[in-house]
């Protein structure tokens, strides 16, 4: 088998797909829109999938790989409806073509949001089940019986009656003949054949031999490898002025040119490049954004916190209830910018000629990535290819575009193939933070010690908000107070605001986005209730959740596998937290000491999740590994801190990343809801750092409202 | 020039004395399997042998490799069934997978020196390695995998 997104086949700059596809999920008759002649001897019922005469079957995947496995997901679930033979299935990723490929749900190339399984799975059934409707007609018409007395198996077409079988194969060219049925029969679950089985991921072998192409490993005939010398600050920095006398000297610098990111040296290599921005005397305007520290914008967030926002939910009344009287309980959550930290730096490469641009980029917008280069070559977004390799991890970094106009931008320029690279350093100074955030809280409690009224205020910048993708008339950033606006827990009064305040650090979609760090902090806050009113974190979270049995199902699964209720391991504390997010429910309960110079220690996590149907539920686990990892490290140790509008952080030293020594045991039960499909890389993350936190008080004592957690405060004295 | 003995091959590279061996093995013997990642030894994308000895290409000069035998990734077996190799893939430890050619040159030059390594010193050996999608508990079970596998007479 083969799922390897071959050098050759990125080189064509295109894609070898048999061509003639055109055929949409709307599953139109065959050639309406057809751009191309059909392939002879290739079955090619839509554009997901193709059949050829030896019974090879060709997927085309449009989700992009960055880790989460859409490439073995995708496949799943289109050979499962097709009946086809697990060994006899080649992989594809899909090139940019909205027509054709675009997200249904979304309407876009651009794949974030967990949304690859969840908003694709039906599209994908039906047009393998139409295949696979199409096959059976053709064998039934070859034997010259009713179609509805024959069969699949794995790549085969069965009669029922006399056992007679024919490959897939060999009925492609019948099976190209017939109609695309519209309303094709889907399997019933019972009948899945590789949905919900352990698969192996077919993308393992390419990555356990270094043969898998990322981005930075594309290498064109003629390419020069560029770097860009940026800002010293975050954003608005502009180039006024430069000298790059030293840095043409330099022996295998080509070229030097001014892009909107900076300046770029083109080179012969990337040492070269890199060497070459070193030696750049550039006078920068550092614009507005170097006004701006850290400290000062917590201070103003603080300030800010006062004043009322944008209401984004009001149930009841809560000054009210506040009013009256009763017991109350209130906390400030602070939350810092984060940057993703992709294990391959951002980087693509560009080839611009007048008659077409390609683009080979490891990128989770392959559809802005075609308009943002059809904007800076001036070609029709239909003259731009955009070849899209593997990711060396994406986390939502990767739905930008930045790192596209640097490599056009410089192709262009030197009228050369590009390949364009960041360094580490580049990589977190410049990159579209989540949101750092500011929050403070009022709750009531009843007699009982049960919450009467819930307000929670969040300060803090909006993505949307600051993209200008803000609908209509919203005057609340969905991003901003996803994870704090659909808070489950039943309580009659309760108000979520948000006030706006953006000091021009770029902000963008990190795995998880709002839940990320709404979670924590109203995950905290309900902890900060139940010890307030001396009862149990899970039977007070429990009890709230009665109008939410999906949360509290995933709550129950993961406390029962803790063991929560008996004595956690000597010197542990264990805390617990659940969350909604992207379509999935997850509850964590994670174990954690602290030693006696307050370093934390997590030994166990816990994670119970309810994603719907889990097609493939050991991938399933492994993003909940993932899932894990991510939110440890944002929790221990990550913040990115800014000084005159630079970011202070720079590489793998001052922003560290948790190592495998610090790995706890994580452990994921999958709960088998039968709901529909919902997420599975993000939903991961949100539990985390709440589950953590609560272990900590319930060790020490001690509520952490800031995020990362700061070891002197957990010292014992 | 520079001549270095590279996944057993004799390879002449025409460069400055400084340059990381690293960018030599990427962009002039294009072995693109070894990553680039941080550029300052921190995070282990870039490990590759040297004599058999695990180190961070990122920071090796490629002076300091003449005369001596680089193994990267593509090197360490012909098909791809080195121990680590058949362990990973039964497990399916990689995610995204950028970091996992440093990994499993690490995991290799692990098992070469120790057998039957424990999981204190599986920390040891492989701390130096970062994976950000956190495949750190399937890389343990692996090592522990291909310990396994090695010693049931896998080549």
């Amino acid at each position: 088998m083969s799922a390897v997104l071959g050098r050759r086949a990125l080189l064509k700059g295109g894609v070898a797909l048999g061509a003639g596809l055109t055929v949409g999920f709307r599953l139109f008759p065959r050639g309406r829109g057809a751009t191309h002649a059909q392939t002879p001897g290739v079955f090619t019922p839509n554009q997901w999938l193709s059949i050829d005469r030896d019974g090879l079957v060709t997927i085309t995947n449009s989700v992009p790989e960055m880790g989460q496995g859409s490439m073995t997901t995708t496949t799943i679930i289109i050979a499962d409806e097709l009946d086809a033979d697990w060994k006899k299935i080649r992989v594809n990723q899909a090139p940019a073509d909205p027509k054709r490929y675009a997200n249904p749900i979304t309407g876009s190339q651009s794949y974030g949001g967990s949304r690859g399984v969840r908003d694709h799975m039906e599209m994908w059934r039906k047009s393998a089940a139409a295949a696979r409707q199409m096959l059976k007609q053709a064998a039934a018409d070859e034997w010259g019986v009713p179609v509805d007395s024959v069969d699949t198996e794995p790549g085969v077409v069965v009669h029922r009656a006399t056992g007679r079988k024919l490959a897939y194969g060999q009925l492609v060219d019948r099976a190209q003949a017939l109609p695309v049925p519209q309303s094709p029969k889907l399997k019933t679950p019972d009948q899945f054949r590789y949905i919900g089985k352990n698969l192996h991921r077919l993308d393992s072998p390419e990555k356990a031999t270094g043969r898998g192409i990322y981005g930075m490993d594309v290498q064109v005939p003629g390419m020069l490898v560029a770097s860009i010398e940026r800002p010293p600050v975050v954003s608005g920095g502009k180039v006024q002025s430069f000298d790059a006398t030293a840095a043409k000297a330099i022996r295998g610098v080509k070229h030097v040119v001014q892009v909107t990111n900076g300046i770029a040296v083109v080179a012969d290599r990337f040492p070269t490049a890199v060497a070459g921005r070193r030696a750049l005397k550039v006078t920068w305007d550092l614009g507005p954004v170097a006004q701006v520290s850290s400290a000062q914008i917590s201070s103003e967030y603080a300030k800010l916190s006062g004043q009322p926002g944008q209401v984004a939910r009001k149930d009841g009344d809560v000054e009210k209830a506040m009013a009256a009287g009763g017991r109350t309980v209130e906390a400030a959550y602070e939350v810092p910018f984060l940057e993703h930290a992709c294990m391959e730096p951002m980087n693509a490469t560009a080839q611009v000629t007048p008659d077409g641009c390609v683009v080979w980029a490891p990128t989770q917008n392959p559809g802005s990535s075609q308009t943002t280069a059809a904007r800076i070559t001036g070609l029709p977004p239909e003259k731009v290819t955009v070849n899209t390799t593997l990711l060396g991890g994406g986390f939502g970094r990767r739905g930008e575009t930045d790192f596209i106009v640097d490599a056009v931008e410089t192709a262009k320029a030197v009228g050369a193939p590009v390949k364009l690279m960041w360094t580490r350093e580049d990589d977190i100074q410049h990159g579209f933070y989540r949101p750092a955030t500011y929050n403070v809280f009022r709750a009531a409690l009843d007699a009982g010690g049960m919450p009467t009224a819930w307000w929670h205020r969040i300060v803090g910048p909006g993505i949307l908000a600051q993209k200008g993708r803000m609908s209509g008339n919203t005057t609340v950033d969905p991003a901003a107070v996803a994870g704090a606006r659909d808070l489950p827990y039943d309580i009659p009064n309760l108000q979520v605001e948000w006030l706006n305040k953006d000091f021009g650090v770029p902000v963008g979609y990190w795995r998880s986005v709002g839940s990320s760090q709404n979670a924590f902090i109203t995950e905290s806050f309900v902890d900060e209730l139940a010890h307030a009113a001396g009862k149990d974190p899970f039977e007070y979270r429990r009890a709230l959740l009665a109008k939410s049995p999906r949360h509290r199902a995933v709550l129950e699964l993961a406390a029962r596998r803790a063991g929560w209720g008996s004595a956690p391991p000597k010197g542990r504390g264990r805390g617990i937290a659940v969350a909604f997010s992207y379509g999935s429910y997850a509850a964590h309960v994670i174990e954690a000491s602290v030693a006696a110079d307050g370093a934390v220690r997590v030994h166990r996590v816990v994670c119970a999740i309810d994603c719907g149907i889990a097609v493939n539920p050991d991938q399933v686990k492994a993003q909940m590994e993932g899932g894990a990892v991510y939110g440890l490290t944002a929790a221990l140790y990550g913040q990115i801190t800014l000084d005159h509008g630079a970011v202070q952080q720079s590489n793998f030293h001052n922003y560290p990343m948790m190592r495998i020594n610090e790995m706890p045991v994580v452990e994921t039960y999958i709960l088998d809801s039968g709901e529909a499909p919902g997420g599975l890389g993000e939903p991961g993350v949100p539990p985390v750092a709440p589950a953590l936190c609560n272990a900590l008080f319930a060790l020490t004592g001690k509520r952490i409202r800031t995020l990362p957690i700061r070891t002197e405060e957990l010292r014992k004295a | 020039m520079i001549t270095l003995v590279v996944n057993g091959k004799q390879q002449r590279v025409d460069a400055v004395p400084d340059l990381p061996l690293l960018w030599a093995i990427r962009e002039d013997l294009r072995l693109t399997g070894t990553k680039y990642g941080c550029g300052m030894a921190l995070c282990g994308a870039c490990t590759v042998h040297l004599d058999g000895s695990p180190i961070r290409s990122c920071v090796t000069p490629i002076s300091a490799a003449a005369g001596k035998k680089v193994t990267t990734i593509e090197g360490l077996s012909a098909q791809g069934t080195h121990p680590v190799q058949r362990a990973w893939v039964e497990l399916d430890v990689p995610q995204c997978g950028f970091c996992q050619s440093g990994q499993i040159m690490s995991a290799a030059a692990l098992l070469a020196q120790k057998a039957t390594p424990t999981d204190a010193d599986i920390d040891t050996a492989m701390a130096g390695n970062i994976c950000r999608c956190g495949t750190y508990q399937r890389i343990r079970a692996a090592i522990h995998r291909a310990a396994a596998l090695k010693k049931g007479g896998a080549r």
